[in-house]
């Protein structure tokens, strides 16, 4: 395949892709002194332009090219109508600032969503405002500090983080002062309860859980778990990155949880953007709304008939303001527009499907690759290692070769618990066909890594570039275009 | 079934090779107790219905197409060309993830290192990330930088009044548990100015963080301000508006090391506030605390040139609780849009579209000034955005303005700042016609305070013509 040429490559002097008008007002005189005199960006006509980035869209795979189990991430078909509704003028052409009475449209929206996502994972209140899951952590810990803070209770330094959690759990952590404490899982992959109740004590803030967790399993003990914090005065957060396999089927309110956040990006189909925008919501129990971050949505019960119907409040005892304005408004519209297609009965055939998938998948594979926990039922993916007899490749040499048959690879090496890890979400959408595919695919690439190991070695084969030397972009920071004019 | 594709044979299929009889069994490891709730949430509807329903949703609404438009204070309306939501429409690059696989990832790694190089064009920096949610959240990262740059040993921020208001509040919430001090737009009286900040910086002090132009779209006098600043070994962090970057000296070139603000104005459009862009640029010297995704330049087993996300062990997938950030999922696509816009705008058509809202406010902000009872602040150049005391409550003035003339008015200043009542921030882009401009400059002298002179003869005709332009 051959390269694209980088936008400034095909800069030439005097080019412009589009033409502004002439100024219809007397101008203004220029303030001396403070004006740049160069402008390094690149000159295009609008058909470079275009033919420029389209090409650049054929390099990439994504979700509406084909498969993609990339674990942790519910990578399932993001519906078109999504993109319509949110595209609409009165909702992509409202100004944040603009007075509440002409924008009640946007704010009976973000209020219905507050009150869907209430009702599915069963905490009190909501705030959208955080724009990615990794944002929604660091606000619920933030809440749970203010939540200590505000009995006067200033002892507790600690959140406790299974070893099996995601990155960001750590990372938010430390972010809002807090030190991590790692906690094991048991054989069963659960959460292992002897050493959780060896590490509650009252200098615990919390523990952040991620159920299912990253190995797709359902916590066996979960109310168990939830209970230890509890009862030394620590609450419980809930990683809602994995809330595709529980929609319909249990509420984590009703588990014990006091925070959690939703990844509408995961679960509610809103595209992901090759790295965002996301969206990370994040839910809790009564005890904690005053805490939110805000404004949050809010119906006037007491307003007259020619009164706002919803008005924007900061919760009483805010953490404060997260990001400016109310949240990543236009991924809220793709995701009212999804719970409203698919309605109670809707939610739980997602999540059912999510787990039948990855169940499937998981009955299939065993015979060909070790999935440490396969004598349990997943949930909505599952960790198998790429781990070969005979055969000196590993799970890296796996999934680039799994590019050369069509498919995205799935998450590798995480979780850190499982060596050579291979974590595979199918997600709802996803037919037998389909599975069935990648099933071959996977069980050729078994025989291949005995057979000829190094055509897994020097995968993929079929692809706009081969492996790509990391050590060297780090090593060698080029980080940023050197001009032509330079 | 909406978007799952299992006929009744499949699922049969599938659940006989797993083991079970039926989907309930595969959710046996869930507490009975809670299992199955049944969720109070409406019926679901077609895909046409809720079109339908959407429709009438966003119609409750007032927007930017009908009404003539002079709200910015953080959130601009400029014109987005027809180029940027035809790449971004296209499904290679937004149905795709995070680029982890770089093989099958070049189109959104390339796209986002020419982001970078454009950014830094535009700031004057050397390095930049792939983005941060939006303004406010690239400063607090800014700050957080800063203060992860002295390795903890200097714990006080000082911060002009003259940064949004929202970026200050987003900038305390993020820095709550991090035992930093926050001095300068509260300690000092509102109105401070650079050199009343300059007063608070001490071998304690991590950084200065100003906005320029300003809140109140003044271009800050900052000429010796950097050589102030690392004169006792903090940083500069400017917040940027990164359309007036096109058309004012940019801040490398007077020595900030971290530039960071609101990419939105770079063909994003309102959308009520989001999503948007956080863009963060600084000096290649402090790379490795910078958080959030980085783009390189690498070359394949071929030694063809490549892209791929490098520096990760910055980053909480590979660092955990040391990571510089806990920032995973970022604005990508919208970086893509500001990289389209860009490349479509090119070094010509930005520097023209700074200069339209440089003319078009400066015209707007003369008018207004010559109106009796009100004054413009014009103590200091402006580029797009100007403050304006009125002779009555903001609020009123909006409320004449959008009531009578169908024209959405400036942003209040007296929420923010306790001596600004009565003070409105105007923005003027060059969305913003003359006849707008004159409509909104009429409608504001029927406020003026003199009663006699109060125009009316024209305005119905005026209402109409304001309030049937096209929708853009």
């Amino acid at each position: 395949m051959t390269q694209e040429p980088l936008v400034y490559e095909i800069s030439a002097p005097g080019r412009c892709g589009v033409e502004m008008p002439e100024p219809d007002v007397p101008l203004a005189k220029l303030p001396e002194g403070m004006l740049r005199d160069d402008l390094p960006l690149p000159e295009l006509a609008q058909v470079d332009v275009v033919r420029h980035y389209l090409r650049l869209s054929q390099l990439n795979y994504s979700v509406d090219q084909g498969f993609y189990p990339l674990g942790s991430c519910t990578m399932k078909y993001n519906p078109k109508v999504n993109e319509q509704a949110a595209r609409l003028p009165g909702f992509v052409l409202t100004h944040p600032h603009q007075d509440l009475e002409t924008v009640q449209g946007n704010l009976v929206l973000m209020w219905a969503l507050q009150e869907f996502l209430k009702e599915i994972s069963g905490f009190a209140a909501v705030s959208l405002q955080p724009a990615a899951g990794a944002h929604g952590e660091l606000a619920g810990i933030l809440i749970i500090r203010a939540y200590h803070h505000s009995r006067g209770d200033v002892r507790r330094t600690k959140i406790l983080i299974p070893d099996s959690a995601h990155g960001t759990n750590p990372a938010s952590t430390t972010m809002a002062g807090y030190t991590t404490v790692a906690v094991k899982s048991d054989a069963r992959g659960n959460v292992d309860l002897d050493a959780l109740k060896a590490a509650c004590d009252d200098t615990v803030a919390g523990i952040m859980i991620t159920n299912p967790n990253t190995l797709g399993l359902f916590d066996e003990h979960i109310e168990q778990a939830n209970n230890l914090v509890h009862d030394c005065g620590g609450l419980v957060y809930g990683d809602g990155a994995n809330l595709n396999a529980l929609l319909g089927v249990v509420r984590p309110g009703d588990l014990g949880f006091d925070v959690m956040h939703f990844n509408l990006h995961k679960t509610f189909s809103t595209p992901h953007g090759g790295g965002g925008p996301g969206s990370g919501p994040v839910g809790v129990t009564e005890e904690l709304a005053r805490f939110l971050p805000g404004p949050i949505a809010a119906i006037d019960e007491e307003a007259d008939e020619d009164e706002l119907l919803v008005k924007l409040v900061m919760p009483e005892n805010s953490i404060g303001r997260v990001k400016s304005f109310y949240g990543n408004f236009g991924i809220l519209v793709r995701a009212y527009t999804y719970i409203r297609v698919h309605g109670p009965q809707g939610l739980r055939r997602v999540a059912e499907h999510a787990v039948l998938n990855a169940n499937y998948l998981q009955a299939r594979l065993k015979a060909t690759y070790p999935i440490p926990h396969a004598d349990r039922v997943c949930m909505h993916e599952f960790v198998a290692q790429g781990i070969i007899e005979g055969s000196d490749a590993r799970a890296l040499d796996i999934a680039k070769r799994l590019i050369d048959y069509d498919f995205h690879p799935p998450t590798n090496y995480f979780p850190l618990i499982v060596p050579e890890a291979l974590m595979i979400e199918p997600t709802e959408t996803e037919s037998k066909q389909t599975l069935d595919r990648f099933v071959e695919a996977m069980e050729k690439i078994a025989q291949e890594a005995k057979e000829s190991p190094q055509l897994l070695h020097d995968a993929p084969h079929i692809a706009p570039t081969r492996r790509l030397d990391e050590v060297k972009a780090a090593k060698q920071l080029v980080l940023c275009a050197t001009f032509p004019q330079d | 079934m909406t978007y799952i594709p299992h006929t009744d044979a499949e699922r049969a299929e599938m659940l006989a090779a797993i083991g079970v009889q039926k989907m309930e069994d595969l959710f046996r490891d869930v507490p009975e107790r809670v299992r199955f709730p049944s969720l109070n949430l409406p019926a679901a509807i077609s895909e046409m219905e809720v079109m339908w329903e959407l429709q009438n949703i966003s119609d409750a609404n007032a927007h930017v197409g009908e009404f003539p438009c002079f709200l910015g204070a953080g959130a601009y309306h400029h014109y987005v060309p027809t180029t940027v939501d035809y790449v971004l429409s296209r499904g290679e690059f937004y149905t795709a993830y995070t680029p982890y696989q770089p093989e099958i990832s070049q189109g959104t790694l390339q796209a986002l290192f020419e982001y970078q190089s454009m950014m830094c064009a535009l700031t004057g920096m050397e390095v930049s990330n792939a983005s941060h949610y939006d303004g406010a959240t690239s400063a607090a990262e800014g700050v957080m930088m800063a203060a992860a740059v002295s390795r903890g040993a200097r714990r006080k921020v000082v911060i002009s009044p003259a940064v949004h208001p929202q970026y200050r509040q987003v900038i305390r919430t993020y820095t709550q548990g991090m035992q930093l001090d926050i001095v300068g737009d509260e300690t000092l009286r509102a109105q401070a100015e650079i050199p009343d900040l300059v007063r608070l910086l001490d071998d304690k002090t991590a950084a200065l963080v100003i906005q320029n132009p300003n809140f109140f779209g003044q271009m800050e006098d900052v000429a010796g301000l950097a050589d102030q600043v690392h004169a006792v070994g903090a940083l500069l962090v400017v917040v940027a508006d990164p359309i007036s970057l096109a058309m004012f000296t940019p801040p490398g070139a007077y020595g900030a090391d971290i530039v960071c603000g609101e990419g939105q104005p770079l063909g994003i459009p309102l959308s009520y506030g989001g999503p948007y862009l956080g863009y963060f640029t600084s000096r290649k010297a402090l790379v490795r605390q910078m958080a959030g995704r980085i783009v390189g330049e690498t070359v394949d087993v071929d030694d063809r040139r490549g892209y791929v996300l490098t520096l990760s062990t910055r980053e909480q997938h590979i660092r955990r609780e040391k990571a510089t950030s806990n920032i995973c999922s970022n604005q990508g696509l919208m970086a893509l849009a500001a990289a389209v816009y860009m490349s479509t705008m090119g070094k010509c058509g930005l520097r023209t579209v700074a200069e339209l809202c440089y003319h078009k406010s400066h015209y707007a902000a003369e008018r207004i000034d010559a109106l009796r009872g009100y004054v413009v602040d014009q103590s200091k150049p402006f580029f797009k955005e100007f403050v304006v005391k009125c002779p009555t409550r903001v609020k009123r003035v909006n409320r004449h303005l959008l009531k009578k003339w169908g024209i959405i008015g400036g942003y209040d200043l007296g929420q923010d700042y306790a001596h600004l009542k009565n003070h409105m921030l105007l923005a003027v882009t060059e969305m913003n016609r003359k006849d707008e401009i004159d409509a909104l400059v009429e409608a504001l002298k029927e406020l003026s305070p003199k009663p006699k002179k109060a125009a009316k003869k024209t305005a119905p005709k005026k209402v109409k013509a304001a309030s049937k332009r096209r929708a853009r």
